[in-house]
């Protein structure tokens, strides 16, 4: 029996060995810029640092305006599906699988070649039409993640009598979505909007194939240019997924308690 | 407006029309920025500069540096895939079947969580920080043992560095994605096998592996394909030394290398091939799966 016993520990124990050592490595190499003793100096450096300010503000911002459009777009396609037109739930799922399936490099490319400064739509030829194709790409990228869980939260809710009862109460239907469904699937909106932000904030490909200096391009290029803050930057990133996930598992906690309680 | 609740039904019913309203945002946006653009890349793999259908692109992807930039990356895909499957699976099985204490197996399935989106950059950072040159485990090894890793051969910025870099992210998936179906396996199947008299190891050759195998080969697709169209990792790690499929397609985007958006179609084609391939497989095998354990 006590052989039994001990293989658990053992693959928990060398997994752990190698899930930690990278971590407590970052962390170690963050701290020894200073030479012979534990400093702070790198993430002064890093935090001080005009440009990290700029690109991080940059990119927490066309997070935040991705998991805005996300809701703008899986929301009401996601109640009406529910509600009205569920021939189409097979077709939204395939369609909301696609961007897991179809790697985003070449989706960025695809971008490139048709909304070039030569095309119908010269999105890439202006700042604005730079920004926004981002922020598009984005939403695509976190299509998935956003669908899925709104989705989930829907099936816990009956829309149907909250519809009928918003609707003889005189609501329209922008009403009914905004005050009636979006207050009962925000929980399950915000799980999805945390994996949205977590997986926005550092990404790299998207931004700089379409030239756009946010934090993922800027890590990329103090990797190559510098020795300690890149290491400060992975601390820093590593935060905030975690962070992004504690999140999730603190709201999915709570939407479990007031379902009890409801 | 008063409607009474008789009336209701027939009033929703000419307003049919307005729930398609409500979903033509997505299928707009799903057109220009998904579909359109992925059609764009097939069609262009298919196509010459001068608009005429042809093969020609896709016989470039057998030139000697392109195809051995996909087979690298078939290789570091397949391989990243059957070790995180094999790590995940052990980790996983620790977890549910091992009696451990509750406390460390929700701790590792948040950790799972946690790292299985820990990839891109600043992974490939923590890497360089833990087995680069002067990296935590590299002084370690060389302090405390006496072991010089980068004498005997090894390069954090090699095939062997990505692959250890990847199944940071393709091992906690693994124990995400089995830890269910290893839940599923229910405790009266297993007794009544050893009722029968069998072993362990016939338990888990007999019934226990025949239930999963559709799991496990299903999520070997899956890594598969996440491995397979990685870029941000493989960059920040290596630059562009190292030529696997997706940094081949980026230098060719960028403008890096001969500039043939033709070419840069067909490798990008491969790559949807590959991974669709790999998907298709995974889900087929879900569906199988999903037979089994409810």
């Amino acid at each position: 029996m006590t052989g039994k016993r001990i293989w658990p520990w053992l693959a928990v124990v060398l997994g752990g060995l190698y899930f930690l050592l990278p971590l407590a490595g970052m962390v170690d190499f963050s701290m020894r810029m200073k030479r012979g003793q534990y400093s702070f100096e790198a993430y002064r450096i890093v935090l001080a640092d005009p440009q990290f300010q700029q690109t991080f503000g940059y990119s927490v911002m066309l997070a935040l305006l991705t998991i805005v459009l996300g809701i703008l777009l899986v929301v009401p396609t996601a109640y009406f599906v529910r509600l009205k037109l569920p021939g189409l739930r097979p077709i939204i799922e395939f369609i909301t699988l696609l961007p897991l399936v179809i790697p985003p490099i070449v989706i960025v490319f695809g971008y490139i070649r048709i909304y070039n400064t030569s095309s119908v739509l010269p999105l890439t030829g202006t700042w604005l039409g730079t920004n926004l194709l981002l922020l598009f790409g984005y939403a695509t990228l976190a299509l998935p993640y956003m669908y899925r869980s709104v989705d989930t939260g829907l099936r816990t809710i009956d829309i149907a009598s909250l519809t009928e009862a918003a609707q003889s109460l005189g609501a329209g239907w922008a009403r009914i979505l905004a005050v009636v469904i979006l207050p009962n699937v925000f929980v399950s909106v915000l799980s999805g909007a945390f994996l949205t932000f977590a997986i926005v904030i550092g990404e790299y490909v998207f931004a700089a194939l379409l030239n756009v200096n946010s934090f993922g391009p800027y890590m990329v290029w103090m990797g190559g240019n510098r020795a300690y803050e890149p290491s400060a930057l992975a601390v820093v990133a590593f935060a905030i997924t975690w962070a992004c996930m504690g999140l999730i598992q603190l709201v999915t906690r709570f939407s479990r308690f007031s379902t009890v309680r409801r | 407006m008063t409607t009474s609740a008789a009336i209701l039904p027939a009033a929703l019913r000419p307003r049919h029309h307005l729930s398609w309203l409500g979903v033509a945002p997505f299928f707009l946006f799903a057109t220009l920025f998904l579909i359109l653009p992925t059609l764009n890349i097939v069609i262009g793999a298919f196509r010459n500069p001068q608009g005429q259908v042809t093969l020609d692109n896709l016989g470039k992807l057998l030139s000697p540096s392109i195809r051995s930039a996909f087979w690298i990356s078939f290789e570091l895909s397949l391989l990243t895939a059957a070790l995180g499957c094999l790590f995940g699976f052990l980790i996983a099985a620790a977890i549910t079947l091992g009696d451990l204490p509750r406390w460390l197996r929700n701790g590792i399935l948040t950790f799972s969580g946690v790292a299985s989106n820990f990839a891109g950059v600043p992974l490939a950072f923590a890497f360089i920080a833990t087995l680069g040159r002067l990296g935590f485990v590299t002084m370690l090894l060389r302090n405390w043992f006496g072991i010089n890793l980068y004498g005997s051969g090894f390069s954090i910025v090699s095939f062997l560095g990505l692959a250890l870099t990847y199944l940071y992210f393709q091992i906690p998936l693994m124990v995400l994605i089995i830890t269910p179906a290893l839940e599923g396996l229910r405790r009266e199947w297993r007794e009544a096998a050893e009722s029968l008299g069998a072993t362990g190891a016939q338990y888990w050759q007999l019934v226990a592996l025949p239930v999963l195998w559709p799991s496990l080969l299903g999520t070997l697709a899956l890594l598969f394909a996440n491995a397979f169209g990685a870029v941000a990792t493989a960059i920040a790690l290596t630059g562009s030394s190292l030529s696997i499929a997706p940094i081949v397609l980026f230098a060719q985007i960028r403008g890096d290398v001969l500039n043939d958006p033709h070419l840069g179609y067909a490798i990008a084609f491969g790559m949807i091939l590959l991974t669709a391939i790999a998907n298709g497989i995974y889900i087929l095998l879900r569906m199988r799966a999903e037979r089994w354990v409810k």
